[in-house]
């Protein structure tokens, strides 16, 4: 080690001269990892890993996890990642190891998640011939990563490993992957590095343009009725306390996206909560009613706008975001701004002046009295999924990282946990992956020790991974399922009740595990609850044993999300929660597009 | 790859892209073509004057904002560093076809007329073909091929189109 250090300073003076020492790609491999501050790594062994995997044995610094499902492996990289912001790690071998990454690397892909994804693959001189597990993973993860490598030669492993960080962490960041052939692995190579990164291809612009920045501040001032719509990108750029700065200073109401939840605490008098399809009836007729909109790092997704034609028609658009893509592509900016969310708005800030907007206040005030996020808990019926969410912020609150599956648990979680800092909230935007939850949160636990990783998760979701309960039993990770158990597949059900006349087919599960007995039978604890009374003690119990735990909540199967805007519709075509009963009539019964 | 008749010629683009001459990087532009579903009417791909540096030459159609999305997308990949849109400047385009023609004794004199008419050069004959090359824009190719349809065309190979900018402005520098 002391030797290479050496060559490498040297390297940096002199590169043309050294005679490098060489060492194995596999050593390449560990050693780049520790340079990059790895601390964990999540994988499934294959025969080509062999030397890879030896290194783990002999030295301590870099800890590798035995995950039971490859998909979970890259599902526990974002939630490291998430709850984080350090780049996730995983390491399978080649063919299914390989391919059974690719929901997990879209997953991050969607929701621009920095991961590094290494993946065995057959020696170069077998590429090609369809050898025994052997899977052509670069091509299948072309579209759907950041960027990523088929390591040809053990020169260049050390190199590429750099640029693979680097490209996951910066500019708008995402998933690579990076492809080890067998010989690449075995082989010789320099490890020789430059001192910082540069790509003639990546650049990312991160600095505002100051006339773009200067025509903000401009259009803020003038806005009577300005909001602001933040999304998932303000959080990767740590651009939370210029937001609430913002928004504090020029009085303009916040409302966020899935992935901006924690970026605007929740319960602030300026904080509108969740728009969008599931979000508040409030944030949404906001977006009818504003002059101006400022998105910051959010991507005007079609689970946000609807009908995007119909969307904040009477608003001046503001688009901040540090990919160029993402403004103009599904809403057309009139004052877009390329860079990073914090550094634009710390520039923006520095041009704003105190404003007082009380009229738009008070309307907001009105709309917030008039369509409050409420549910109906009668005395002697089931336990309603909301009012566990509820229970479960009120007692564990900014002690908790919430991850979530995906469906109808995950919007309740959204629109009644009170969250109060970023990456409070963990959850599958963008590809919806039933199953991210549960190893996201065993991922949080490893990144965020001081705080309890909680999945609040829907009984459909957790019976696609909940083989990873031995993962977190094997290391002692206390992750905790606060399982919405309503044996149906909650969200296509609700669909189905909306839209297909109350036709539930393919969605009631006939047969679920015990989940209690699941928990013990894998080394953990668990406990099954029915009644209202019991939803406290029994979350304190879950905090309080140590060790995963899963929480069987029985609630009501029949509880639907609401406001809900239909698919493809526009805002104004809300369903608030008093209109169901029109809705059941055949008001509006078209299928939606998606 | 078909050509739609409906389209209009505004909607055409060709655009030049400089990219790394690395393995695996024509399969990324071509994939984020077809993963977003743009067309690709034609693409030409060949090393530049530094042989780290390929360029790729393609033509592609859509209105402004597909061709914005486009652009940026070009810009994104991490293996490209230069995307213009040749048609924002002034610049030359060609391409080259080779056209095999039925080709009797009879009606030779009338092809070879043809040929001179376009600068074309006769690159191979035999018996009953000639194989003829021809160098141009899309027009003047579109208008040989229409004069040489009644012989019998046998066979083409199109290069697809590459342009230059005119003038001593050339495409290198940083990425846009």
């Amino acid at each position: 080690m002391a030797v290479a250090t050496k060559a490498k300073s040297q390297t940096a003076k002199q590169p043309t001269k050294l005679k490098p020492q060489k060492i194995s790609g596999a050593e390449i491999v560990y050693r780049s990892l520790e340079r990059e501050g790895v601390k964990y790594v999540f994988g499934h062994p294959g025969a080509i890993l062999l030397t890879v995997l030896d290194l783990f044995l002999k030295r301590s610094k870099i800890k590798h996890l035995l995950i039971r499902h490859e998909q979970c492996a890259a599902h526990m990289a974002e939630g490291y990642a998430r709850a984080s912001g350090e780049v996730g790690v995983c390491l399978t071998t080649s063919g299914p190891g390989a391919t059974n990454l690719i929901t997990g690397i879209t997953d991050a892909y969607m929701d621009s998640i920095p991961i590094v994804c290494f993946t065995g693959q057959v020696a170069t001189s077998m590429v090609g011939n369809d050898a025994f597990q052997e899977a052509d993973i670069v091509g299948m993860t072309r579209t759907i990563t950041k960027h990523n490598y088929l390591v040809k030669s053990t020169d260049d492993l050390a190199e590429t490993i750099q640029e693979a960080f680097y490209i996951a962490r910066t500019g708008r960041p995402g998933p690579v992957l990076v492809d080890l052939p067998k010989d690449v692995l075995l082989g010789d190579g320099d490890y020789q590095l430059p001192e910082k990164v540069d790509l003639r291809g990546y650049k990312p612009t991160t600095k505002g343009h100051p006339r773009q920045i200067q025509r903000v501040a401009e259009a803020i001032e003038k806005s009577k009725q300005p909001l602001l719509y933040v999304g998932g990108g303000a959080i990767h750029a740590e651009a939370h306390p210029e937001i609430v700065k913002l928004a504090e200073t020029a009085e303009i109401p916040v409302t966020y996206t899935l992935l901006g939840a924690g970026a605007f605490p929740s319960a602030h008098e300026l904080s509108l909560g969740m728009l969008g399809m599931h979000g508040t009836a409030y944030a949404n007729y906001a977006t009818m009613e504003c002059d101006l909109l400022i998105a910051v790092g959010a991507r005007f997704d079609d689970r946000v706008t609807g009908k995007v034609s119909e969307f904040a028609t009477r608003a001046k658009i503001i688009h901040i975001d540090i990919d160029p893509t993402a403004i103009g592509k599904n809403k057309t900016a009139d004052i877009p701004v390329v860079g990073d969310a914090r550094q634009v708005l710390v520039e923006v800030n520095k041009l704003i002046k105190p404003q007082e907007r009380p009229l738009w206040k008070k309307r907001i005030q009105n709309l917030r009295t008039e369509y409050p996020l409420t549910f109906d808990s009668p005395e002697g019926a089931p336990i309603k999924p909301q009012e566990a969410i509820v229970a479960l912020s009120e007692e564990v609150g900014d002690k908790a990282i919430i991850t979530t599956e995906v469906g109808q648990h995950q919007m309740w979680a959204a629109q009644f946990y009170n969250f109060t800092f970023p990456r409070q909230f963990i959850s599958s935007g963008g590809l919806g992956t039933m199953g991210f939850g549960f190893p996201a949160a065993i991922g949080v636990a490893l990144a965020r020790p001081d705080k309890l990783a909680i999945d609040i998760a829907g009984d459909g979701s957790f019976q696609m991974v909940m083989q990873e309960i031995a993962t977190a039993v094997q290391y002692d990770i206390p992750v905790k399922v606060f399982l919405l158990n309503n044996a149906t597949l909650g969200m296509v059900r609700q669909w189905q009740d909306l839209f297909m006349d109350r036709r539930f087919s393919e969605v009631d599960f006939e047969s679920s595990p015990d989940y209690v007995k699941l928990a013990e039978a894998f080394g953990a604890s668990g406990r099954r609850i029915v009644d209202k009374d019991d939803i406290r003690p029994a979350i304190q119990e879950m905090i309080n044993t140590p060790g995963p735990f899963i929480l069987d909540v029985i609630v009501d199967p029949d509880e639907l999300v609401f406001p809900m805007v239909p698919a493809g519709g526009a805002t104004k075509d809300m369903i608030v929660r008093d209109s169901r009963k029109k809705i059941l009539q055949g008001k509006l019964s078209a299928l939606p597009d998606n | 790859m078909s050509r739609n008749a409906n389209n209009t010629k505004d909607d055409t683009h060709t655009i030049a892209v400089l990219v790394e001459n690395k393995f695996g990087v024509l399969a990324k532009v071509a994939s984020l073509f077809s993963a977003r579903g743009y067309n690709i009417d034609s693409l030409c791909v060949g090393v530049t004057q530094d042989p780290s540096v390929s360029r790729i030459t393609l033509v592609t159609r859509g209105d402004a904002k597909v061709l914005e999305q486009i652009r940026k997308h070009l810009s994104k990949l991490i293996d490209t560093f230069k995307v213009m849109d040749m048609g924002e400047t002034d610049s030359v385009e060609r391409e080259m076809i080779l056209i095999k023609i039925s080709a009797p004794k009879a009606a030779r004199p009338e092809i070879f007329q043809i040929i001179d008419v376009f600068r074309g050069r006769v690159v191979d004959v035999s018996t009953d073909t000639i194989t003829v090359e021809v160098t141009g824009d899309e027009g003047k190719i579109h208008a040989i091929l229409n004069l040489l349809q009644p012989f019998g065309i046998k066979e083409i190979a199109r290069t697809g189109k590459v342009a230059l900018t005119r003038g001593a402005k050339t495409l290198k520098g940083a990425k846009n």
